[in-house]
């Protein structure tokens, strides 16, 4: 009985309201009185009515839907444009310091991207692997160490092959300076020893020539800058070079640079591994007992990770079970790891055989700082839209009466944020564009912002997003739901409890500056105090130079004589490696009176000349200094203090030490002759290894004290002259040991720079809100402030009451950050064995400032609001 | 003010509003016309004259309750307006003043 569907809901769709009811209900009527005579004719008369019907007269006006979000949004942006304008100073201070907020939040998020993606530059990042070995010793399982012997590579192109692609060693992290020179050039370049596989597992990017480069035994693979620097520019396969004045070696292949976050940085030249084992007779000599190398490898396609970490486990335990000379080593019960690339920047950071969560906390701690930075940002613009809220009440009060909904305030103020958000984000791109060099020179990056990077754009819009849903939220949610008529009658008096939530914030945004201006307090003076930790020698007007060339051996006497002739070198000296730091660590030591069952200790060993001990200038405190002229002193070592804890020597002087080291070639006794003064040689954050100084065996290190009184800009060019002519063929290359030494901290002090950085930011864009609500605060006493002016308040009982509700919230934030910091900054200074205490005034002086800095920005308009004169403030409306 | 001039099958439509007073509404006008006229018409010209006569101010309408047989739907009921008798009675005596006026006429 019902009439056809298709028609009506046709008849439905067209038909205006007003006629409706007449035409469907007439046909219905219709059809069902046709239906009783012939329902099929019905049916078709049915349709055929609704046709008829649809004629100009019935149908309705489909313009209809008269709303165009496009129009409302653009009133709101408009509506908000006006706004930031009016409240100039407002807005500039809200857009200020969020744009500061976005921008640290943005150098952030670039450090921290750039720590997490170190090495990907390397195509083969999920397959390579570094060997590393562990052991067990005294029941504990020591873990990674990097260096290897150079046996196990042969062991794994050999017996493991099936495991890998490539196994590539190389000749230690960070490479060797060489001096490379064609016909008319010569230059110092750093490079390395690298296995032919290297360049394919490490995916160089070839500018000339290809991954083979370092097949040939005599080949040399450049880079491009020194390829620049060398052969301007020109394709330079095949062309002749020198290394170090004596070695023949030919061009084979240029590859670009490496980038900064790569394992490869600053890496200018790769000579082949095997050119090094024939030219060190010693590699293969010594065996399994010298581990020196880096070994690296790449997995064959069908092994995984794990797979190949388990083939290779024992694989030194095997080889050295039958070496008569490794006997006493299988008690160390040896385990070869593959530390994977992606854990090598971050997780790789190795103390006394356990793993240090450091490097990666370190990226956290930042990247939490970041966070926190911006969400004091965020809360700043909370806080004045808040504050001002009771203005713009009487706004929404209007709009509400005139129709609007909740809803929609709700978006007005959300797309207010957002305004604020996205003039904020360009002045925050600016800010980073600008200060972006300055930073990484600090950090020591090289980072840029990713224009061309569209996930950047994408990770951008969601930052904006976010920050301006942050930021806006609590103003368009609590704005919106203020009832029209209380609004609009004044009766909204924001009651006791309605500042809270802002006297809240305050306090968060103070804690967390207070806290940071502590930590950074709390790092410079750990600086400080490391800083002057006497070293034990003198390390001004001390030079040091590689010995480049064999050169500097057959010229000895004719260099120390030419030297001393200037006048402005007092001493010559030499040693088997830099003042500032400790290269060989060896046992084998016997003395009487060694406990036969304590464990066996490792000295630093440091071979130097007689002379190098009057050249460093270091302090005895028993015996005496090596002499050239005493025949047995090439049989004399001389201790340090920490050594001479260790051997609980009573009478060392005259005391007999045999060592037995197959490395070094020795089994012979030594004759204490002197005992110094502990010298800083490793890092000055920890205390000072037990060390043996002997006069036995090679020198690579040559050492020239400029005589007192003389300045470097004196005494250089002379010294100079001296190298020019006596050694003509090296290039004049030299550090100073106190710059040397300095770079020692180079690591605390960038954490310092940067957390002093990150603290300044913070307190300035706290003071930046304080400085907004105290003005407003101000601006909303004004009537108040006039009739107590009138009836004979003074200026600094008004400037009182105005910043002391200020200065309480300040004070109850260094209450909370005092404990906080003292929390984290001991956990973070237990880490260093020579450390100073923390001190209170460090947190009390950090504290005052804090308060003295707030109390400044809230007195500059505290007093503005208290000079003002009482007939024009209570004249006002 | 113009004259308001009426269609021929408008003019039947408003008879029959004002003939079936005031029970009319589209199919019972429908249905007299059809049985006076034994004509077939289509219900829609119906409607469309209704609208004219609306429009024009010779009808007005009003509702009636809901009814099972309409689908739901409610009657719309047609009342003849002051206007629209005015309307019909100048033109009945344009009509009957001039057959008035015929001779007679024989027509063999």
């Amino acid at each position: 009985m019902q009439p056809p569907k298709n028609a009506i809901s046709f008849l439905r769709w067209f038909c205006r309201k007003d006629y409706i009811d007449e035409i469907e209900g007439d046909l219905t009527e219709l059809y069902r009185k046709n239906f009783l005579t012939s329902p099929h004719k019905a049916k078709w008369l049915f349709t055929w009515r609704v046709i008829r019907s649809f004629r100009p007269e019935f149908i309705k006006s489909f313009k209809g839907v008269p709303s165009n979000p496009f129009i409302m949004y653009r009133n709101y942006f408009k509506v908000g444009m006006r706004n930031l304008v009016r409240n100039f100073g407002y807005s500039a201070l809200n857009i200020t310091g969020l744009a500061l907020g976005m921008a640290v939040a943005i150098v952030i998020g670039l450090w921290v991207h750039d720590e997490l993606t170190f090495n990907t530059y390397f195509k083969n990042y999920d397959r390579i692997a570094q060997v590393t070995k562990a052991g067990k010793f005294e029941g504990k399982y020591y873990q990674g160490q990097t260096y290897v012997q150079y046996p196990l590579v042969e062991e794994l192109q050999t017996t493991y092959a099936q495991n890998f692609k490539h196994v590539v060693p190389i000749s230690g992290p960070g490479g060797f300076e060489a001096v490379l020179s064609t016909d008319d050039k010569k230059l110092n370049r750093t490079g390395m020893y690298m296995g032919e596989g290297g360049p394919e597992m490490f995916s160089f990017e070839m500018v000339y020539g290809n991954w083979s480069g370092l097949n040939d035994l005599h080949a040399i693979m450049i880079s491009e800058s020194t390829a620049k620097a060398f052969f301007s520019g020109q394709d330079p396969i095949g062309k002749p070079m020198k290394v170090n004045q004596q070695t023949d070696v030919t061009v084979a292949g240029v590859f670009k640079d490496f980038p900064r976050s790569t394992e490869l940085f600053g890496l200018q030249f790769f000579q082949p591994w095997k050119f090094y084992l024939e030219d060190a007779s010693w590699i293969r000599k010594q065996g399994w007992d010298n581990h020196f190398l880096f070994l690296y490898v790449e997995l064959a396609p069908n092994v995984t990770m794990e797979e190949a970490g388990a083939n290779i486990k024992k694989a030194e335990m095997k080889a050295i079970a039958n070496l008569d000379y490794m006997k006493n080593e299988l008690q160390y019960d040896y385990d070869i790891l593959l530390q994977p690339m992606r854990n090598w920047h971050l997780y790789s950071n190795y103390k006394e055989g356990q793993l240090q969560s450091g490097p990666i906390q370190l990226v956290w701690f930042i990247g939490a700082i970041g966070v926190f930075v911006l969400l004091l940002a965020c809360i700043n613009f909370m806080n004045l839209s808040t504050a001002r809220s009771e203005k713009r009440s009487k706004e929404v009060g209007i709009r509400k009466t005139v129709g609007s909904i909740r809803s929609q305030l709700i978006a007005q103020f959300f797309s207010e944020s957002f305004l604020v958000v996205a003039f904020s984000f360009l002045a925050a791109l600016l800010i980073v564009y600008l200060s972006l060099p300055w930073f990484n020179d600090i950090a020591g990056k090289s980072m840029i912002l990713p224009f061309s990077n569209s996930s950047f754009w994408v990770v951008s819009i969601v930052f904006i997003f976010l920050t301006g849903f942050v930021s806006g939220s609590y103003p368009a949610l609590y704005l919106s739901s203020f009832k029209p008529v209380s609004v609009l009658k004044g009766s909204i008096r924001q009651g006791r409890f309605t500042s809270i939530p802002r006297k809240v914030l305050v306090v968060v945004q103070f804690t967390v500056s207070v806290m940071l201006i502590i930590c950074t307090a709390g790092i410079y003076q750990q600086l400080m105090y490391v800083k002057q930790r006497p070293v034990g020698y003198d390390r001004e007007g001390l030079l040091s130079i590689r010995k480049k060339s064999e050169a500097f051996d057959q010229k000895r006497d004719a260099l120390r004589d030419e030297l001393k002739k200037t006048g402005v070198v007092t001493e010559v000296g030499e040693s088997g490696g830099d003042v500032t730091g400790t290269w060989s660590h060896n046992g084998g030591f016997q003395w009487e009176g060694k406990d036969p069952n304590e464990e066996e200790h490792g000295f630093a060993t440091l071979n130097v000349s007689p002379e190098f001990g009057k050249t460093v200038g270091w302090q005895f405190a028993a015996g005496r200094d090596f002499s050239p002229e005493i025949a047995g002193d090439s049989a004399a070592i001389i201790l340090n203090e920490a050594a001479l804890e260790v051997m609980k020597l009573k009478d060392p002087v005259g005391q007999t030490v045999r060592w037995t080291n197959r490395a070094w070639n020795v089994d012979q006794d030594f004759h204490i002759v002197g005992v110094i003064k502990n010298m800083i040689m490793n890092s000055p954050f920890e205390p000072v290894r037990p060390a043996i100084y002997l006069t036995y065996g090679y020198e690579r290190v040559l050492l020239i004290r400029i005589a007192p009184g003389v300045s470097t800009t004196e005494a250089l060019p002379k010294i100079e002259k001296v190298f020019a002519q006596v050694i003509p063929d090296v290039p004049f290359d030299y550090k100073f040991v106190d710059q040397q030494f300095a770079s020692k901290f180079s690591n605390e002090e960038r954490v310092g720079k940067l957390a002093a950085l990150f603290a300044s930011l913070a307190i300035v864009i706290s003071c930046l809100g304080l400085l907004g609500l105290a003005s407003f605060v101000a601006e909303q006493r004004t009537k108040e402030i006039g009739i107590r002016k009138v009836l004979g308040a003074s200026v600094s009982s008004l400037w009182r009451m105005l910043s002391q509700e200020f200065v309480i919230l300040v004070i109850v934030s260094c209450v909370i950050a005092i404990p906080a910091s003292y929390y984290i900054l001991n956990n973070a200074i237990s880490q260093y064995e020579y450390r100073d205490d923390l001190s209170w005034w460090t947190f009390a002086s950090a504290s005052v400032g804090a308060l003295v800095i707030a109390l400044l920005t809230v007195s500059f308009q505290a007093i503005k609001a208290a000079m003002m004169n009482p007939v024009r403030s209570i004249r006002v409306e | 003010m113009k004259e308001q001039s009426l269609g021929e099958f408008e003019e039947l439509v408003l008879l029959m509003v004002a003939a079936l007073h005031p029970e009319a509404y589209g199919v019972a006008i429908l249905e007299n016309l059809e049985v006076r006229l034994a004509k077939k018409f289509n219900i829609s010209a119906v409607h469309v004259a209704l609208k004219r006569l609306d429009d024009k101010g010779l009808v007005r309408s009003t509702f009636g309750g809901i009814t099972e047989e309409r689908g739901g739907r409610r009657k719309k009921f047609y009342q003849i307006t002051a206007l629209g008798k005015k309307v019909l009675d100048a033109q009945y005596e344009v009509r009957t003043s001039i057959y008035a006026e015929i001779p007679k006429i024989s027509f063999t």
